[in-house]
């Protein structure tokens, strides 16, 4: 076997084996030289995120693909002598998997090219990048898993590692604060998320998704769970109500770890996704829990987008925008889920909005990770998040003005960015559902813009300070990090329909698409 | 694959090419009507002192309007709205978990009736 052929067979388990291999060997590097360390953790990264593209690239030319850790073969998911149960761990790649593992893998190597910069100056870098690691494995493990209790493990593993990452600036204590905030809600989650699992395995005997989304009954129990998997990912997720923890962990968090946490978020975004979609799916009110995603995020939009604009602290305000964009992802997809049972209103524009949300994740993930990046920069420079002690850096910081300015259009949904192609997919379809919530998302739109226009003024115009009158552009490896995703909000808007047709639609069909999800797994027993 | 085929909205299309075609059509107009204009600014003289009413330049960080003054007027009038969105957010975790199982509680009595 080739190293090609073994890259391309094992694809799925070295995504998680690699970081974790790279998360654990960086101490060692570190006790040589940075140097060494700084090189293995970024060839680390780049080898991982060219296996996720390996890994995409089969998924989306050859279709969903399974591998079970353990087996005889890849893709044996039933032994045959376990009485019809696919008892190993088995990770069920398909297209909405290969979707947010490409997300990962951009972000992921642009942050960590960031991150050689910007904590240079930091002590404790090894456990900085074993814990980006750990953060990396769990995300890619999350979206990779065909197993509930796995998701449950990796969900953990990504918990633990972002609250150290939130915690790593200390910052006199607020940033531990925060760190416990987060760490504390999301065991409370995780609690909720194994409860739920527990009650699967009582009523199925299973752990795997498929074999539970085959025997689904949706009984009261699985009523039960159904709430108790939704609330717990909609918490992690950053969906208002539940989004109190995110202003806090997204400000205190160094700025290439929050630039990564939008990642983590949507990470659970993709389960509650996958919850809904491919666990319940038609067996279920779709109507009733469509709607309750709807509301969640028309409270994420209007309530993160108000309380962005009073904000004073450039991360913070950044962080409620980021809960704002999340009620896009909620809206376009649970329009989808609130008329999937029914196939005129599905393909009227059920399927439009599903792909507008999707496409929006996606979108999300490139530009709110290029404005933490820039608002990293601007710390990294002057030293603080006050925007009130901010004004002129638009004399010295040029290129980190233009990619805020492009972050900034894009988020706000102005064309021709990434932003507004996936926003213009969700006002359509979610017009033709419901007017009133298009005409929400648009004056969200509004106010994100505006909200924007007082963070460009307050941070890059007016005259020089004369307190920042030495200030300098930000280092070349953290403009190249910045560079990256600026580029990828530049192209995706320009041409956002190959887009659509290459990545977009096919995992919105994944996604949708339950019987092909069993079949892919099930179907070989 | 048509790389400038328009964004299929299902409803309408959105062609961002042609946009950007435009777009730099109208700049290259606005440049040159631009080039037109007077030209005898001359760079490090007199031209480029603002004139305030002949009042003294005050200190350039005194000028800057901060971000707090900003918006002023659109957190005046949703006061009310603020007035009871902002006290939520307490920064107490307690708090936070309240409403978490407060959340997670209402969703089961929505689902467990509705469905």
């Amino acid at each position: 076997m080739t190293v090609a052929d073994f890259l391309f067979t094992n694809a799925p388990a070295l995504l998680v084996v690699i970081p974790l291999f790279a998360a654990f060997i960086c101490p060692v590097a570190g006790k040589i030289s940075s140097t060494i360390r700084n090189l293995w953790v970024m060839g680390m990264m780049l080898v991982t995120a060219a296996v996720a593209f390996i890994l995409a690239f089969r998924v989306f030319v050859t279709g969903p693909v399974l591998y079970v850790f353990g087996a005889a073969a890849a893709n044996l998911a039933v032994p045959l002598d376990s009485g019809g149960i696919p008892i190993r761990i088995i990770f069920t790649v398909d297209a909405m998997s290969a979707f947010m593992d490409i997300i990962c893998a951009i972000v992921g190597v642009s942050v960590l090219l960031y991150s050689l910069s910007s904590e240079s100056r930091n002590s404790g870098l090894e456990g900085y990048y074993t814990l980006f690691f750990l953060m990396i494995a769990g995300v890619f493990g999350m979206v990779s898993t065909g197993d509930l209790f796995n998701f449950f493990v990796f969900l953990e593993i990504l918990s633990l590692a972002s609250a150290g990452m939130i915690a790593y600036r200390i910052d006199g204590g607020l940033a531990v604060e925060a760190a416990l905030k987060y760490f504390i809600l999301s065991t409370l989650g995780a609690i909720f998320v194994l409860f739920a699992i527990g009650v699967y395995y009582g009523q199925y005997n299973a752990l795997n998704i498929a074999m539970i989304a085959q025997r689904m009954q949706f009984t009261m129990l699985d009523k039960i769970a159904l709430v108790l998997l939704v609330a717990a990912l909609a918490m992690k997720c950053g969906a208002v109500p539940l989004h109190f923890w995110t202003p806090d962990a997204y400000s205190m968090a160094p700025s290439s770890v929050t630039a990564f946490l939008v990642v983590a978020s949507q990470a659970s975004l993709y389960g509650l996704f996958r919850v809904v979609f491919t666990m319940y799916n038609i067996t279920m009110n779709c109507v009733t829990v469509g709607w309750i995603i709807i509301i969640f995020g028309v409270l994420s939009m209007v309530v993160g987008v108000t309380m962005a604009i009073p904000q004073k602290d450039i991360k913070r305000l950044m962080a409620y925008h980021a809960v704002s964009q999340t009620g896009y992802m909620l809206l376009g997809v649970g329009v989808g889920l609130a008329v999937l049972g029914n196939t005129t209103l599905t393909s009227a524009f059920g399927f439009m909005a599903m792909e507008g949300g999707i496409f929006h994740i996606f979108n999300h993930a490139m530009y709110k990770g290029l404005l933490f990046l820039t608002a990293g920069a601007i710390f990294y420079r002057i030293g603080t998040r006050d925007l009130n002690r901010m004004g002129g850096l638009g004399h010295t910081m040029k290129y980190t003005m233009i990619f805020f300015i492009i972050g900034a259009l894009a988020i706000a949904g102005i064309p021709p960015f990434n932003g507004f192609a996936s926003k213009l997919m969700i006002y359509e379809s979610v017009y033709l559902f419901n007017p009133l919530l298009a005409i929400i998302a648009m004056v969200v739109s509004i106010l994100t813009l505006a909200s924007f226009v007082k963070v460009f003024h307050s941070v890059f115009m007016g005259p020089k300070l004369p307190e920042y009158a030495d200030v300098k552009e930000a280092p070349l490896p953290m403009l190249i990090g910045m560079g990256i995703l600026a580029a990828i909000v530049i192209l995706f808007g320009l041409f956002p329909q190959p887009v659509v047709d290459i990545l977009v639609a096919p995992a919105a069909h994944a996604l949708a698409d339950q019987g092909g999800y069993i079949a892919s797994v099930l179907g070989g027993a | 694959m048509d790389l400038i085929a328009p964004l299929l909205t299902g409803y309408g299309i959105w062609a961002p090419v042609t946009w950007l075609v435009a777009f730099v059509a109208a700049v290259i107009v606005v440049y040159l009507l631009w080039k037109t204009g007077e030209s005898s600014y001359k760079k490090g003289t007199e031209l480029e002192r603002p004139y305030l009413s002949g009042n003294v330049e005050p200190e350039k960080g005194a000028v800057h309007i901060r971000a707090s003054n900003l918006y002023w007027g659109f957190l005046q009038a949703l006061k009310g709205y603020y007035d009871v969105l902002v006290p939520v957010h307490t920064g107490i975790l307690t708090d936070y978990m309240i409403w978490f199982v407060a959340v997670t509680a209402l969703v089961l009595v929505i689902v467990g009736m509705l469905s």
